[in-house]
């Protein structure tokens, strides 16, 4: 251990004994997981569409015309939109509850946070037009509040539900598409972060040099064998084995588990909305909310 | 060829085996979580620097309407220029005293804003001005993002502290890491949580 302090080397079975309490220390860390910080989050529901209907007011016409507008939206732009009806905010403010959802179901894609959630709370009275981070320069807190206002409330004291959540799409499509110039830049840096193996290829890298420095070391040991008559290498063999014997073979530790918990595969944004998912965008609170 | 090639490629082989067990083990968990919190940290900065810079314009567009809520007008104004005249020092990170102080005048000037926002509710000609509608949308959504980015910045930071208070973190602090300090964090003041009280102390 390169950076052991000097004490460390007192007797030599105190020493001895650290460095048994620090190899048995290396073994149990790689088998316990990460503890999960068992922060306060609502219980959100699974994100199974563009439209997540669980408060049941849009109506069926009004879902496919609300879908074909998103998928069109998504493959102009890459924007990520989703609509989310919810039953309860489960005594969360609406702010809170909106950017928690945002982050659980990462919607927009990864690397430019393009994704706006349209979340609305019919028993608590609250629509919130939820923005991520990459978008909040077109979908303004102002903009998000004038459609809010100007669009949505009125249907909805209506009580047209359906109406109001189709006009609001409607118009967060029409801001979105707005800056054309804008849109290509978004739509032209999505398709090359769109794979999600930017999360991959450190780990592969580092497993292609193993394999390397293994291959290697075959290949010299085999190399040197080939030199030597047959008796010699069996003799050979026959040593290196009863050496092994003596010396114990080579522990490798396995250093799974650990802190990383796995790697999640962003991006893979189907044109079809059955399997569609979030692509790994972050949220930050852009946005605005109303009530009725 | 000879027995000492083979262990000393062996042992090549194992050390790297081990650094890789090594970083299962979190070796670099620390420098990782402490970067995380600095960035974290930043976005705390740069959503109060976006407070401040709304005050302005918003403190501009009430002026006209509202002479006699002069008192909580400076106020404002009075609040914003010490929250940003307050120094940051570069460790305010680690020292819980700055950061401290560095909260307390945000603080203010969030308590501030507040009373300002809801005098202006009483004067219809500014409640129905477009340019106050704008700036109050605005400070709203500015508002949500401090709130967001403190707590994404305290949980941050009470990642960072736990790693270097438990084991193994705490070993690879004493190890490796010896200069890593526990880093400071605030609470969210209690008087955020309840509505502000309206001080009619100006009108006569």
């Amino acid at each position: 251990m390169a950076g052991l302090p000097d004490r460390a080397r007192g007797p030599r079975a105190r020493s001895l004994a650290r460095f048994g309490a620090l190899a048995l220390a290396l073994l149990l860390c790689g088998l316990f997981g990460f503890l999960d910080a068992a922060s306060a989050q609502p219980k959100f529901p699974p994100l199974t569409g563009r439209i997540v209907d669980e408060a049941g007011i849009i109506s069926a016409d009004d879902r496919q015309k609300i879908l074909e507008t998103l998928r069109v939206l998504e493959s102009k732009s890459t924007d990520q939109i989703v609509v989310y009806t919810a039953k309860s905010l489960q005594g969360y403010p609406i702010e809170d509850f909106g950017y928690q959802l945002g982050r659980f179901w990462q919607i927009g894609q990864k690397d430019k946070n393009n994704g706006i959630i349209l979340l609305v709370a019919p028993n608590e009275r609250k629509v919130r037009i939820e923005v991520g981070r990459g978008l909040e320069p077109q979908m303004t807190d102002l903009m998000s509040g004038l459609i809010i206002r100007n669009v949505i409330l009125p249907a909805f004291r209506r009580g047209d539900f359906s109406g109001g959540v189709r006009a609001g799409v409607h118009d967060i499509r029409d801001v979105l598409l707005g800056d054309t110039e804008e849109v290509k830049r978004r739509a032209l840096g999505g398709q090359k972060r769109n794979t999600g193996d930017d999360d991959l290829w450190p780990v592969l890298l580092i497993f292609g040099v193993f394999i390397a420095i293994f291959a290697f070391t075959a290949w010299q040991q085999h190399q040197q064998l080939k030199s030597l008559p047959y008796n010699e290498r069996y003799r050979r063999a026959k040593q290196y084995q009863r050496n092994r014997g003596n010396d114990g073979g080579v522990v490798i530790i396995p250093s799974g588990g650990g802190s990383s918990g796995g790697w999640s595969w962003g991006g893979g944004s189907g044109s079809s909305d059955s399997g569609w998912s979030g692509g790994g965008g972050d949220f930050g609170g852009g946005g605005a909310s109303g009530d009725w | 060829m000879s027995r000492t090639s083979l262990v000393r490629s062996l042992a090549v082989v194992g050390l790297m085996l081990a650094s890789l067990a090594l970083a299962g083990c979190g070796v670099n968990n620390i420098p990782t979580y402490e970067n995380n919190a600095k960035a974290k940290w930043s976005e705390v900065l740069n959503q109060y620097k976006r407070r401040a810079d709304l005050i302005p314009n918003l403190v501009e567009s009430v002026k006209g309407f509202a002479e006699q809520e002069k008192s909580v007008l400076t106020q404002v104004t009075e609040a914003r220029a010490k929250a940003t005249s307050v120094q940051i020092p570069a460790d305010i990170l680690t020292n819980p005293e700055a950061m401290k102080k560095f909260q307390d005048a945000q603080n203010t000037l969030g308590g501030a804003l507040r009373q300002l926002m809801v005098v202006s509710e009483r004067y219809p000609d500014i409640k129905s001005g477009a340019n106050f509608l704008a700036l109050q949308q605005q400070l709203e959504g500015t508002e949500n993002r401090i709130a967001i980015s403190r707590r994404d910045y305290i949980e941050s930071v009470r990642i960072f502290n736990t790693e270097i208070s438990t084991i193994p973190g705490r070993w690879w602090r004493s190890f490796v890491y010896p200069a890593s300090k526990e880093m400071a964090t605030f609470d969210v003041p209690a008087e955020e949580q309840k509505t502000p009280k309206v001080d009619f102390g100006t009108k006569k």
